[in-house]
């Protein structure tokens, strides 16, 4: 850990994300007022960062066409976003752990037939299939943090059943067999707390990842529906007016950016931290 | 080796039959229906019905199913429900306007991302490096759809350079051949600017890194015994081999030609493959969204079949990896 606070990227990702969920958390303390609160549209509407409206209130950045705060539905939003995105990973890393535990120290036809659902998997097209799924059954929070979670456990599979499979020959599970442990016993407390160094960066990358896609399905209408803030609905809600207030959709996309940037960050700090060159890095579209 | 390249392929032609079979289903059990879509709300029942009857979509499903693939595998893609054209075709015109934009970006990322990567490695620590690195995780997360905006509002509503909808500006049909080059050319240059972006953040990433894992083996450091210039050995020594994995990650982004700049091609109106993908999942059009999906899963398992062979091609030590 402290190793991870000394490397300059670990300490960027780690205080960023602290402070989003500090703010995400404290929402109604550090903004005023409700997100979604519209009070006379006409003298509110679009007024420019870093100034007052016409009732004299102050907007730090600004307010939408409905003369909405911008920076409130932003910590709102953070709520929505960062816990779709936390969610969504959960599912996939419980997920993934699961699956590649069970291929990778399972007996007989079970390990083959894991392996065989994971390849499957992975070659179902993701955008393909988020836009079926979420286009499908009516969009909702919930159905978003299920679609990512179900869409992206493969990875995660894949990298425990390695690891998994490279520590089962290693001497020290050889010497919890011998002493008579069950093979549960031996998976669940010798193996697999040993396999979970590449699960935890691919955790941070997969909330990044994660919260993007969160975005992209909102900004198509197919995720979080407003009037319920999300970043990604906000940015869609700011493409109609790009021209006389580039604020609504430049401020949220922005607080993504730098939250991503936070987890990929964190992701490169962590690993470099607890072993070298074990996830590689691939692009994602 | 043939014979694994042959259970590789069919196990992918397994993958590709499941999709399908899977798509199919969760169409058909997924609340919305065509028919209501194309005659609106104010259709009766009876209309609605007659309609169904039509398109056979009364019948029961494992029926429509077997019907499906019997016609799809003779080379029958059905008629799109909501446009009344045949796929094929629908499918046909949006086609080459994805490949040239998705196609074009690809080249361009993963030149300039190696150039920067490879420049990155060689100053290893560097303030350039630290600079470079800055720029390229930022690219790396900067959603596509997002950096389109951006780009829209600063060269279109402030610069007011380029346009910022569609493949080709309303007069296109009656410019010089010349001048429609050019047009084309201006409409292209905005959603081809955001995926290079994007692009190159990730594969400077990935070469950077795969430079610095070889820095450190025995034949750099003999290249460098050797005496041979640093610029040399990084250019000639370490990036050749870092190449390997750039041609695997070619090969696994080619379903991305087809289906892979859906966003993208939302956000600038661009007629391509990603956007009758879009329309036709909400007008639930089952024939286009089966076709798509059926071309999209299937370039996938050729993109992972061809990443495979090149690798094992390129660098015999590999091998191909079993089925």
């Amino acid at each position: 850990m402290r190793r991870l606070l000394r490397d300059r990227r670990g300490l960027f990702g780690v205080v960023v994300l602290a402070a989003a969920l500090v703010f995400a958390a404290a929402a109604p303390l550090v903004t005023r007022g409700d997100p979604n609160a519209q009070r006379d549209i006409v003298a509110t509407r679009f007024v420019a960062p870093l100034s007052s409206d016409a009732t004299g209130v102050y907007h730090v950045l600004g307010t939408d066409r409905f003369g909405r705060d911008v920076w409130t539905r932003l910590v709102y939003g953070a709520r929505v976003s960062l816990g779709v995105g936390l969610l969504a990973v959960l599912i996939s890393i419980a997920l993934g752990v699961t699956v590649g535990a069970l291929a990778g120290y399972g007996r007989g036809p079970v390990p083959l037939a894991l392996l065989g659902l994971t390849d499957f998997a992975l070659a179902v097209p993701r955008v393909v299939l988020l836009l079926l799924l979420a286009a499908l059954w009516r969009p909702s929070t919930a159905l978003v943090i299920i679609v990512l979670g179900l869409t992206g456990w493969m990875s995660v599979a894949r990298l425990v059943h390695g690891e998994v499979r490279a520590l089962a020959a290693r001497p020290f599970v050889e010497g919890a067999v011998a002493s008579g442990a069950r093979r549960l016993r031996v998976l669940v407390r010798h193996i697999l707390p040993n396999a979970l160094t590449p699960v935890i960066v691919a955790a941070a990358l997969g909330v990044g990842n994660a919260i993007t896609l969160e975005a992209s399905l909102s900004f198509l209408g197919l995720g979080v529906q407003p009037p319920t803030p999300s970043w990604g609905n906000m940015i869609a809600s700011g493409r109609d007016v790009l021209v006389n207030a580039p604020w609504v959709a430049t401020a949220p996309g922005a607080a993504l950016v730098i939250v991503v940037v936070a987890c990929t960050l964190l992701g490169d700090a962590v690993r470099d931290a607890l072993e070298p060159s074990v996830v590689s890095h691939q692009p994602v579209s | 080796m043939l014979t694994r390249l042959a259970a590789r392929a069919l196990a992918g032609f397994g993958v590709v039959a499941g999709v399908v079979t899977l798509t199919f289903f969760a169409l058909r059990f997924a609340p919305g229906d065509p028919v209501e879509h194309l005659l609106g709300s104010a259709a009766t029942a009876e209309q609605l019905a007659v309609q169904r009857h039509v398109l056979g979509l009364d019948r029961p499903i494992p029926v429509q199913y077997t019907a499906w693939v019997s016609r799809f595998v003779r080379g029958d893609w059905g008629i799109s429900i909501a446009k009344g054209r045949p796929v094929r075709t629908v499918l046909a015109d949006a086609w080459p306007a994805t490949v040239r934009l998705v196609g074009l970006s690809l080249l361009l990322s993963y030149l300039l991302g190696i150039a920067v990567g490879a420049v990155q490695a060689h100053r290893q620590g560097s303030r350039t490096d630290t600079a470079l690195s800055v720029i390229t995780v930022t690219l790396f997360a900067v959603p596509g759809f997002w950096l389109g905006l951006m780009l829209v509002m600063v060269f279109t509503y402030w610069a007011r350079v380029l346009p910022a909808f569609g493949a080709a500006g309303l007069d296109a049909d009656y410019l010089t051949t010349w001048g429609r080059i050019v047009d084309g050319l201006r409409h292209m240059a905005l959603p081809l600017a955001t995926l290079t972006l994007i692009g190159i953040g990730g594969s400077a990433r990935f070469i950077r890194g795969a430079m610095m894992d070889l820095s450190s083996q025995p034949f750099v450091t003999t290249a460098h015994a050797k005496g041979l210039s640093p610029w040399c050995v990084t250019w000639r020594h370490t990036l050749r081999n870092a190449l390997t994995p750039v041609v695997t990650l070619l090969g696994l982004s080619l379903p991305t030609l087809f289906s892979g700049a859906v966003l993208v091609e939302a956000v600038f109106a661009w007629p391509g493959v990603g956007r009758v993908l879009v329309e036709a999942v909400q007008a639930r059009d089952y024939p286009v969204v089966m076709a798509a999906t059926a071309v999209s899963a299937g370039l996938v398992v050729v993109g992972n079949l061809l990443a495979d062979v090149l690798a094992a091609w390129l660098d015999p030590r590999i091998g191909m990896r079993h089925a």
